[in-house]
């Protein structure tokens, strides 16, 4: 309940938005300058959770459940797509024995 | 059975045969084959006949609609009448006797149930031709009869020496047909936007009871282009030269299409149309009728006069009569014209498959300078031939007498200038008939030994076909007796006919005296038996023999080569259409078709190469630029808002 007051009262909505935006923004520059996979999926969770973070935020902001609700679908969207991810991740570990996405320029035109 | 169950037998019948023989034809002996095509006809012409005998009113069948619109109406119906029912007779009756003949002549062919199934598939087509109660129908039998047409013409495609000509003649014959069934097809479209029916009866109804009159130029314009239709399937000039070229397939063939059955589908056509042919604005085609027949009639006679292909001058002799058949149809007397399709039908079927028998016992070969005094070794033949050569060359008493004697009695009485004309052209069929008669059974034997050696008369299958056709071609004529001999039991077939034409009400009115009848005959009579004694004085008492064709001059070469004919038409239509082709093959489609392809697809090809390079196959690098993306879209809609 404590914490809840201090929510209410004191952290204004600007941080939120603020916070997400700066955990977003780590987690597409990780994305775009990182070479390897793990570190991938790990910046692609980042970017989930800061979008969920704002959700959250807004959702108390405007008391309102249904960004609360939004956030358990992503949630375990986010788990099943890391799953499949790390899945992926292993098979190409186990026939090309790096975890460099550097090499898949297969599609090259 | 009821006439609707008959008639769809009668239909179903040679289709049936077809299938059969078309599908597992191929693994079954010759003689079954063979039989299973002739018995399905004969059992045809025994169905037709019961229809016959059984009554003689109107009736429609329908089967079903093929197409039913708001404006159009389609209908697969049979109309049974004397006339169609004649028709059905004459090709049932004639092809059954073909289908024998072939199982004997056929015998020693790779093809053979090829053959079969081609033929009964016509005659399937010709009946439906024939029985169906609309143009469409109509139409459906033309282009049926037109393609089995066009495949046994070429049958022999693949003959080492001959095979390329075969072929080349089966596409003429297509090609000069479909210029016709281009006229036919617009009549189609004249009659249905006129009338809004394609029905014989609906639009007779219209046009004789409704008294709905259109324009003259609309009627003008239905009867000529139906006549071109006829034109193209009747070889009447222009579109005749096909006919002889025909000859190029097997021999039954150009007996039953070629002669007795399918290239009388104009005639019938017209006759059918009559009631079209009768109004005021048909009158012109009527005359066009008159002199493109006369002129066919006059112009096949003479080219048939010095012909050396035994085939050839029988099929010139086709024409001819065709022509004279046309005659007949421009002066409205239509049931002269249906006695002489059944006559014709008998005695030229009866010379084609006599000729055939020639041609069999000459192990292939057709031409008459290298036959003579074939008489001695295949006496049948020979005695059938001659009651052939006798009925088409108006002999007294043979059926193409009486059928020749009628039209010319039209001709006297519509004009002595067509009678005297249409002489000319009997008496130059009565010449080259007897002409073709002595050089091919009198005389000696102008072949080689080994050909000499291998003479043999054909075996019993060919020969009773020709005996049948030979007893109907003599007693022929007694279907439709002139007034003149007997009182009573004159003009039957007129008076069978009268519901479908007006022709027994011409007879009725202009009646011919007795005497200026009996005068006609005699004329004829004169006149055949004159050019019988000249051609037995010149070609068996003087012993002359066809020339070479080096030694053709004058009038002889003129009809030797067809008038030129084909080579005018070579001149006029083939090699202009040629020269365009190879002129557009270089210029539009190498230089603009080509070049403007081929430049489009450079330049797509080119275009691809510089995008290409954005494709570098770095994931990170897309997901860059579609960062950039977003980013740019949301400054932009920052900035606008």
């Amino acid at each position: 309940m404590v914490l809840a007051s201090i929510f209410e009262s004191g952290v204004s909505i600007q941080f939120y938005i603020v916070l997400s935006t700066i955990l977003f923004a780590i987690g597409a520059i990780g994305v775009l300058i990182r070479r390897n996979m793990i570190i991938l999926l790990m910046c692609i969770e980042l970017m989930l959770n800061a979008v969920n973070l704002l959700l959250v935020a807004f959702s108390t902001y405007f008391g309102k459940a249904d960004g609360q609700l939004f956030v358990f679908f992503i949630m375990v969207v986010a788990a099943a797509e890391a799953t499949v991810g790390l899945s992926i991740l292993v098979m190409a570990y186990r026939n090309i024995r790096t975890t460099d996405v550097s090499i898949f320029n297969k599609q090259k035109g | 059975m009821a006439v609707d169950q008959l008639i769809v037998m009668i239909l179903a019948l040679p289709l049936l045969g077809a299938l059969i023989n078309g599908t597992i034809g191929k693994n079954l002996p010759k003689q079954i084959v063979g039989s299973i095509a002739t018995i399905v006809m004969f059992a045809a012409f025994g169905l037709a006949l019961m229809v016959f005998n059984s009554n003689h009113e109107e009736k429609i069948i329908h089967l079903f609609s093929i197409i039913n619109l708001d404006s159009l109406t389609l209908n697969a119906r049979f109309q049974v009448d004397s006339l169609s029912i004649w028709m059905t007779l004459i090709v049932t009756g004639v092809g059954s006797l073909i289908h024998l003949f072939s199982m004997g002549y056929m015998s020693h062919d790779k093809g053979y149930y090829k053959f079969f199934t081609y033929l009964n598939l016509f005659i399937f087509a010709m009946l439906i031709l024939v029985l169906g109660s609309n143009y469409f129908m109509l139409f459906f039998g033309w282009e049926g009869v037109g393609i089995c047409s066009y495949l046994l013409i070429g049958f022999h495609y693949s003959d080492e020496q001959k095979g390329m000509l075969n072929g080349l003649a089966a596409r003429k014959a297509f090609i000069m047909n479909r210029i016709g069934d281009l006229g036919l097809l617009i009549a189609l479209f004249l009659i249905l936007m006129q009338f809004g029916t394609l029905e014989y009866r609906e639009v007779a109804d219209k046009l004789l009871v409704e008294n709905m009159m259109p324009t003259t130029w609309m009627m003008f314009g239905i009867t000529l282009m139906l006549f071109i239709g006829a034109t193209g399937k009747s070889a009447q000039i222009p579109l005749f030269t096909w006919l002889p070229d025909a000859m190029a397939g097997p021999t039954p063939v150009s007996a039953l299409i070629h002669a007795a059955t399918m290239v009388t589908a104009g005639i019938f056509l017209v006759v059918r149309s009559n009631f079209m042919f009768e109004t005021p604005g048909a009158q012109a085609t009527q005359d066009i009728m008159l002199y493109v027949g006369l002129a066919t009639s006059l112009a096949a006679a003479f080219m048939a006069m010095r012909q050396n292909d035994i085939k050839k001058v029988l099929a010139y002799s086709t024409v001819s009569q065709l022509g004279l058949l046309f005659v007949a149809l421009g002066m409205g007397a239509y049931t002269a014209a249906m006695f002489h399709v059944t006559t014709h039908a008998f005695f030229k079927a009866l010379l084609f498959l006599g000729s055939g028998s020639v041609i069999h016992a000459m192990s292939d070969e057709q031409d008459i300078r290298k036959m003579g005094g074939l008489k001695k070794y295949i006496p049948i033949t020979h005695m059938t031939f001659l009651i052939g050569t006798l009925a088409i060359a108006g002999f007294p008493l043979l059926s193409g007498f009486y059928s020749k004697d009628e039209i010319l009695a039209h001709a006297v009485m519509h004009s002595p200038v067509i009678y005297g004309i249409l002489m000319v052209s009997v008496a130059m069929t009565a010449i080259y008939m007897f002409r073709l008669y002595f050089l091919t059974f009198h005389g000696t034997f102008r072949g080689t030994e080994e050909a000499k050696h291998h003479l043999h008369e054909s075996p019993k299958s060919m020969t009773i076909p020709l005996l049948v056709l030979a007893v109907l071609s003599v007693i022929g004529g007694a279907l439709n007796l002139p007034g003149v001999i007997l009182s009573k039991g004159t003009h039957w077939m007129s008076h069978f006919l009268e519901h479908n034409t007006r022709g027994l009400e011409l007879i009725e009115t202009h009646h011919l005296s007795n005497s200026q009848a009996m005068l006609l005959m005699g004329g004829a009579v004169l006149m055949t038996l004159i050019i019988l004694f000249g051609a037995f004085v010149v070609y068996v008492k003087k012993n002359s023999v066809a020339k070479a064709d080096e030694e053709l001059k004058g009038w002889e070469l003129l009809s030797n080569k067809k008038l030129y004919f084909d080579e005018i038409y070579n001149a006029l239509f083939v090699v202009p259409v040629e020269w365009i082709s190879v002129k557009s093959h270089q210029f539009i489609e190498m230089f603009i078709l080509n070049k403007s392809i081929t430049g489009f697809t450079g330049l797509i090809g080119k275009s691809g190469d510089v995008v290409r390079k954005w494709q570098t196959g770095v994931v990170s690098s897309y997901i860059l630029w579609m960062v950039v993306g977003i980013i740019g879209l949301v400054v932009y809609y920052l900035i606008k808002f």
